[in-house]
């Protein structure tokens, strides 16, 4: 029964610290001895904000099954939050409130959307949330005195460095990795799985979507925010619908319904696509004929919808019960 | 005393009536039969009182503990939260969920801790986590699944698969049951396994059991009472012989024998 209930409430906590503890560090160090420079810094940042960003649509579209094409919109609201927030208040505290505001914002956007369109299912939610974020948009190209609109913010006070990314960044994938492994995400899990089963069993299957809307949401706020805070520049084009798109390819590519492997997809793409900077004029081709490629071969993503653990080297490593999968 | 009671129940989608004016009683600790020919309506019914449909008109009246509820108009899954849970007639398992995790989501309502303890795994996380984990394992064991709770609920064989979504079913904790024809694609002696335990499990939970079947020898055997449903009305209702011999329940079933079964 002991080694039962291990398998089940997955590895112990000091592992998970150890091993988070050992990532900042490592590349705390790496940076103050300039191997990661500052051209390579701006990776570090796309990838971090990257992972927030495909870990929480992950939880909506890879977990509670809800296709969404919006987590562009809720991004730009946390960038706009914390921008305006920190351009009057350039400060430490600022930067922090300006995140908060920023998650909160997109997350109280995210319950009043959901809360209608989450009745859509498949396409008719894509294309509902879709246009959602392109409303989202042209609030912002048209609120002139408060965003600037279409020319954008420029100036922004930078406070982002790697610690707050890895707070962020961490804290999010803990969060959202604790949450489906609870009740409350096996409940979100059934949905994708059989939504009228689910309902019969006694779950609240609106409730559950919305929740999950609304939370992937807050995060994708907090990502904006870490953008605006990091590349000191804003305008609405860039959370437009190829945003989206990015953020969706990296689910796809990792695996829909593997945190591990939406943080393993948002890694590799972003070096990939750092390293064919050389190669500027075919760049693009070779990334997309790259996830064709991938696509072709691997069409479950990476990883699937399997987890990598940190017992993966001992070969038992399974962080949920039923061989690897949650 | 009636635990679920049906009056003048009526489904019509558009012009076609599929459930017209049925009354249904049920009493506490019956194993009650609903047949009836291919289209009579029987699933209709279920889904009119599990929720999925939303009755035309009618009332569905259950009793909890003395308390009396109206079911009608409610939704799904705060129908299963009453107490009034259901399996489905093409098994609707969660496939790619382990058959542990099946059972523990059936067990949601159970859990007293929030969604904070959820994000921080908060101590009521730890032990509302192990009690339920604990129940689901009894449950599992009782339904002598326990062997297999680390498997996906894809990979079992057909016959547990049945028994997997009744005790998924059983998991919600319901005063009354519905089964959507659980011997469907059963061979014989998986049939005769299975009609001791819907028996079993009714005496053990202490339930009340309405069941749709198409298998005769098990509704013959195993029912107190018999509601014959054709073209959307009651036709007949009463013990197993009395609607054996009855001459309009033998018109329904025109060409297939009854008598013999």
């Amino acid at each position: 029964m002991k080694e039962k209930r291990k398998k089940i409430f997955g590895q112990n906590i000091t592992k998970t610290i150890l091993a988070l503890t050992l990532t900042y560090v490592i590349i705390q160090l790496l940076v103050y001895t300039n191997i990661i420079n500052s051209y390579l810094q701006i990776t570090l940042a796309t990838i971090c904000i990257n992972i927030i960003l495909a870990v929480s649509l992950n939880l909506i579209t890879g977990f509670t099954g809800q296709f969404s094409l919006g987590h562009a919109g809720f991004m730009s609201i946390g960038a706009y939050a914390c921008a305006i927030i920190t351009l009057k208040n350039p400060t430490t505290t600022g930067f922090v409130l300006g995140v908060l505001t920023g998650a909160v914002a997109a997350a109280i956007v995210g319950f009043l959307v959901g809360l209608p369109t989450l009745r859509l299912q498949g396409d008719y939610l894509a294309i509902a949330t879709l246009g959602m974020s392109e409303i989202i948009k042209v609030v912002f190209i048209n609120l002139d005195k408060i965003t600037n609109g279409a020319a954008g913010l420029s100036g922004i006070p930078q406070f982002v460095n790697w610690t707050w990314l890895f707070v962020f960044t961490a804290g999010t994938i803990l969060v959202i990795f604790n949450l489906l492994r609870s009740s409350h995400g096996r409940a979100c899990i059934s949905i994708r799985e059989d939504e009228i089963a689910a309902s019969a069993m006694g779950i609240n299957t609106t409730r559950y979507k919305v929740i999950a809307f609304t939370f992937g949401a807050f995060c994708a706020g907090i990502a904006g925010a870490l953008y605006a805070s990091y590349f000191y520049f804003i305008e609405p084009g860039l959370f437009g619908f190829q945003r989206s798109i990015d953020v969706l390819v990296i689910v796809v590519f990792g695996g829909l319904g593997s945190i591990s492997g939406s943080v393993l997809a948002a890694i590799l793409l972003a070096v990939i696509s750092t390293y064919l900077q050389a190669l500027s004029e075919i760049r693009m081709i070779l990334y997309s004929l790259l996830l064709i490629i991938i696509m072709l071969f691997r069409p479950q993503g990476l990883l699937g919808s399997k987890e990598i653990s940190l017992n993966f080297f001992k070969k038992r490593g399974k962080l949920f019960p039923g061989k690897g999968r949650i | 005393m009636p635990v679920l009671k049906v009056e003048k129940l009526t489904k019509s989608f558009g012009g076609l009536m599929a459930v017209h004016n049925v009354d249904l009683d049920i009493y506490k600790g019956e194993l009650v039969g609903l047949i009836g020919p291919n289209g009579a309506g029987k699933t209709t019914v279920f889904n009119l009182l599990t929720g999925f449909y939303m009755p035309t008109k009618g009332k569905i009246t259950l009793w909890k503990d003395g308390k009396q509820k109206d079911l009608q108009g409610l939704k799904p899954h705060t129908i299963c939260n009453e107490g009034l849970a259901r399996t489905f007639q093409n098994i609707r398992l969660f496939k790619d969920l382990t058959v542990l995790d099946n059972v523990r989501i059936a067990m949601h309502r159970n859990v007293r801790y929030g969604l904070l303890s959820a994000f921080f795994h908060l101590p009521s996380y730890k032990r509302e986590e192990t009690k339920l984990l604990k129940k689901s394992m009894e449950l599992l064991k009782i339904m002598k699944l326990d062997h297999k709770y680390n498997e996906y609920a894809k990979n079992l064989p057909y016959g547990e698969q049945r028994h997997l979504e009744i005790a998924r079913a059983l998991a919600t904790n319901p005063t009354v049951l519905l089964l959507d024809e659980p011997a469907a694609g059963m061979n014989p002696a998986e049939t005769v396994m299975l009609s001791e335990l819907i028996g079993w499990i009714r005496r053990k939970f202490d339930l009340t059991i309405l069941l749709i079947e198409h298998d005769m020898s098990l509704v013959m055997k195993i029912c107190e009472r018999i509601y014959v449903l054709d073209y959307g009305m009651v036709i007949a209702n009463g013990a197993p012989d009395e609607v054996k011999s009855n001459k309009r329940v033998i018109e329904a079933y025109l060409g297939e024998d009854v008598g013999d079964a």
